[in-house]
């Protein structure tokens, strides 16, 4: 009878000199990262060669970590929501409403400067940029109220920003794609600095600040418990409200991130399509990386690890050649597999099946 | 059935359990007769729950074998071991707090009619069965609508109307009170006349005498012996249990100690004194006082409103009316961090749902309140975590090989410690403790209470609930005695009397 929720669930595991080993919280996550590498490379002799052109680094690596960036930011900031036992499916629409409200404000006009044609910012950038992630703080903290105020389901609550936030990203673009001719800005997801993409350091600023807060303050004691217990950490003082809002706008800060570096990269905003389905990723991310959707202990390094072998996955299934109508499906399998690896549970009957296999 | 009593239904032998770093069996045994009542004894984490676990499929034992009759069986889950007629009352209720009480108590078990759920019989059921226990609530409401005496009561009556040939229960009667564990030992002595074997237990020695046929002690995951209740005397089963002797006059009420002092305290300003503090629905405007070095106990039955007026002090709940004077300041707590920066630490009732939080280690649970008074900025460095928590740990006779446990994997009563050393870390003015005791074993019960003494002598005031009367008697300086959710009187606690408390409750009904 299922209706008994069991206190403790019998665990079962592999040989003991195993067990320590993938015990460890990220040890599943970078299994599954370096098969995919390793098939790729096997696939693809040049794959993991890293050439110098014009003083930047090429190859196959890098462009998985630059094209992977938008989505290691907003995994970023979806593990500490989900560590609250929340979610947040609203990020992609707040990727496309921050992307549109920077080109729109950016955009370029061409202006004839000492006879040569040369593009200008409509709005300063710095400021618009701003404005940009004003925007995203402004949502998350909208996500954030809902939830924490208003104590409605966190997945009802971002889902009124997640349609809503469309129909937002399209007003600012007036229904038509908005194309961006002012050049400093593509620097975000197309510049380079000492050889690496710019976006990577943007991503490495974010997650090591993020680092920071949760293990050099009590951030992370306060999210976990609260994902854990709210009850027991109201008792114990803490104010779970201000903490869920908290964590919802940094989320939506994230996204913000994410929305310029996805908009720079492709020098324009498409309001319809920008982020489109980027929120399951990111939870597909942050769960491969080992944080468990009912809430609690997180980790924001599996997250990044979850987001590239994502990416390295969506990698492997073009450059093998896999033909495009399938590779979802390809790629719902993988994911699956990997799940199922991940959980303590499954292994268990399995090896309890090849146990007694034998006999 | 055919009852041979010379036949044990049950028998468990050589029972082995190891966690990480903890032994929770070795060579642990049990053997149950038809139609006894047997207790199993034991200080908090020597097994008793894990052995029960063992024997109702929840954990896989690393060795041993379980007969049941002339049967080996090996239980593989809760529902195996119901359908072979074993039913149990786990020690932390797990029911569903969403679902309505008859739900509960019938879940994975509907009655049907033509295919679908019979919900008016369900209705019915549910309403006999807890009749049975004398307990009339509204079944259709959602079961956390309740308090956790009515849970537990829930979750009895879950386990009797199943037909079961065993019946276990873990510490059933730790937040009932008198008339209602009265109440439930009525059904089981029915239920024992049927032939039922019954296993319980229970940190309360008197139930233990006055309800068990036998006794069967565990010590450290092992067997220490198995006895007729009427052939072992109380204190060689404490000594038993804890492995070497106590003296009898530890249980008595400590001999005033300087009273003098005690005078002067009492005449001064009080530390905290509530004013005409009130909610409607939950407690009646009422004035507490509470000093230094004093400890205040609450009387009254289940329902008279212990816990609400402990929440109105600790700002859970926000009162309506009246105001918490703090040595001369006039506050209202709108929410427990209010009443912890005030100096207020409070330890909950119920220690699952509202006290820890399961899946964090000990350490983070201990400093979990300092640090949230800190605010997230003014960080405890994990040296320092673990200096506070290794040496509350020390202090308090947690048992668990070391801090980086999750808090979760203690047995109850050490878990409620380790909410203690939570307060103690935060060195509160005063602290409430709700059931602090509840669930604690007989030695662990007089080592929280001198602690709680100790810190009273420093100057902590302390506001004591508890429903096992004697204990209120035994600590307080002053008893408040609630009825019907309103203060009807208070007496001194000195040489007072269960049966002054109870005149007061029943005085107040001229
Ligand atoms: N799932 C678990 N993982 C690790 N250790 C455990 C687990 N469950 C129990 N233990 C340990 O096993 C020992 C026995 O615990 P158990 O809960 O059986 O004690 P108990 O006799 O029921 O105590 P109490 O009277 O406090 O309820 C304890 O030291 C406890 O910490
Ligand atoms: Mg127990």
């Amino acid at each position: 009878m299922k209706a008994e929720t069991m206190p403790q669930p019998a665990r079962f595991a592999l040989p003991a000199p195993l067990q320590g080993l993938t015990r460890r919280r990220l040890f599943w996550p970078c299994a599954t990262l370096a098969l995919l590498l390793i098939i790729n490379g096997a696939f693809n002799p040049n794959f993991f060669s890293i050439t110098v052109k014009n003083g930047h680094l090429y190859g196959a690596l890098i462009d998985i970590l630059n094209r992977a960036a938008p989505l290691m930011l907003v995994a970023v900031g979806m593990t500490p929501v989900i560590a609250t036992r929340g979610i947040d499916i609203s990020v992609g629409a707040v990727v496309a409403i921050c992307g549109a409200v920077a080109a729109s404000l950016i955009g370029g006009t061409l202006i004839i400067q000492n006879g040569t044609p040369v593009y200008v910012s409509q709005t300063p950038m710095v400021l618009a940029l701003l404005i940009a992630l004003g925007a995203g703080l402004l949502c998350g903290l909208w996500n954030g109220a809902l939830v924490a105020g208003a104590g409605m389901q966190p997945i009802v609550a971002t889902l009124i920003l997640m349609v809503a936030g469309r129909g937002v990203a399209q007003l600012i673009t007036e229904g038509q794609i908005i194309t961006v001719y002012y050049e400093p800005f593509f620097i975000i997801g197309n510049g380079f600095l000492f050889g690496l993409p710019v976006s990577l350091y943007i991503v490495a600023a974010v997650a090591l600040l993020m680092l920071l807060l949760v293990h050099r303050t009590a951030l992370g004691l306060f999210i976990e418990a609260v994902g854990i217990n709210p009850v027991a950490a109201r008792f114990a003082g803490l104010n779970a409200r201000r903490i869920l809002i908290m964590v919802y706008a940094f989320c939506g800060l994230c996204a913000a991130i994410a929305g310029l570096i996805v908009a720079s990269n492709v020098k324009s905003a498409d309001g319809n399509n920008a982020g489109l389905l980027m929120e399951l990723d990111a939870i597909l991310a942050v769960t491969l990386g080992g944080t468990s959707l009912a809430g609690g202990r997180f980790s924001l390094a599996g997250s990044l690890i979850g987001a590239l072998i994502i990416q390295s996955l969506t990698y492997a299934i073009y450059s093998l050649g896999v033909p495009p109508e399938i590779n979802m499906v390809v790629k719902s399998v993988v994911v699956l597999t990997v799940c199922l690896m991940q959980s303590d549970s499954f292994r268990a009957t399995l090896l309890q099946h090849l146990r007694r296999e034998p006999r | 059935m055919v009852v041979n009593a010379s036949q044990p239904v049950l028998e468990m032998r050589g029972i082995d359990k190891r966690f990480p770093g903890v032994n929770a069996l070795s060579k642990a045994a049990l053997r149950l007769f038809p139609g006894e009542v047997h207790a199993l004894m034991g200080q908090n984490g020597a097994g008793k729950s894990t052995l029960i676990k063992v024997l109702t499929g929840v954990e896989t034992p690393d060795a041993g074998e379980i007969r049941l009759g002339n049967e080996l069986v090996h239980p593989e889950c809760v529902g195996h071991a119901q359908q072979l007629g074993i039913s149990t009352v786990y020690q932390e209720i797990n029911l569903c707090p969403n679902l309505s009480v008859a739900e509960n108590i019938y879940i994975g078990r509907f009655p049907m009619r033509h295919g679908m759920v019979d919900w008016k019989r369900m209705q019915q059921d549910a309403v006999a069965a807890l009749k049975a226990l004398n307990v009339d609530v509204d079944v259709s409401l959602p079961l956390g609508h309740y308090p956790v005496a009515i849970q537990q009561m829930v979750a009895i009556a879950r386990a009797l109307s199943t037909d079961a040939r065993i019946l276990v229960l873990d510490e059933p009667t730790s937040s009932l009170d008198e008339d209602e564990v009265a109440r439930l030992f009525d059904t089981l002595r029915g239920l024992k006349a049927r032939g039922i074997a019954i296993l319980f237990v229970t940190h309360f020695l008197d139930q233990t005498y006055a309800f068990s046929d036998r006794i069967t002690v565990l010590r450290n995951g092992e067997f220490v012996g198995e006895y007729l209740a009427a052939d072992l005397p109380r204190m060689a089963l404490i000594e038993k249990m804890v492995g070497r002797a106590i003296e009898e006059s530890a249980f008595a009420r400590p001999a005033e100690d300087n009273n003098a002092e005690h005078a002067a305290q009492d005449t001064g300003a009080p530390l905290f004194s509530a004013q005409g503090l009130g909610k409607r629905g939950a407690v009646q405007p009422l004035d507490l006082e509470f000093r230094a070095g004093r400890v205040l106990g609450l009387g009254g039955l289940l329902g008279s409103g212990r816990t609400e007026t402990a929440r109105l002090l600790f700002g859970i709940d926000r009162a309506d009316a009246g105001s918490v004077d703090c040595g001369g300041a006039k506050r209202q707590f709108r929410s427990p961090a209010d009443a912890i920066r005030a100096g207020i630490g409070f330890c909950p009732e119920d220690r699952k749902t509202e006290g820890i939080v399961a899946e964090l280690s000990i350490r983070e649970n201990i400093v979990l309140a300092l640090q949230a008074r800190r605010g997230i900025f003014r960080y405890i460095p994990k040296r320092k975590q673990r200096e506070i928590a290794d040496r509350l740990i020390a202090q308090l006779g947690v048992r668990t090989p070391d801090a980086e446990k999750p808090i979760g994997q203690l047995s109850g009563g050490n878990q409620q410690k380790a909410l203690l050393a939570r307060w103690l870390a935060t060195e509160p003015k005063m602290l409430i403790l709700d059931e602090p005791t509840r669930g604690i074993d007989v030695a662990a019960k007089l080592e929280i209470m001198d602690m709680v003494k100790a810190q009273c002598r420093k100057g902590l005031a302390i506001l004591f609930i508890s429903s096992e009367m004697a204990e209120v008697l035994r600590v307080s300086d002053r008893i408040a005695v609630l009825r019907d959710r309103r203060k009807v009187g208070e007496i001194d606690g000195a040489g007072a009397q269960e049966r002054d408390v109870f005149r007061l409750i029943a005085g107040a009904e001229q």
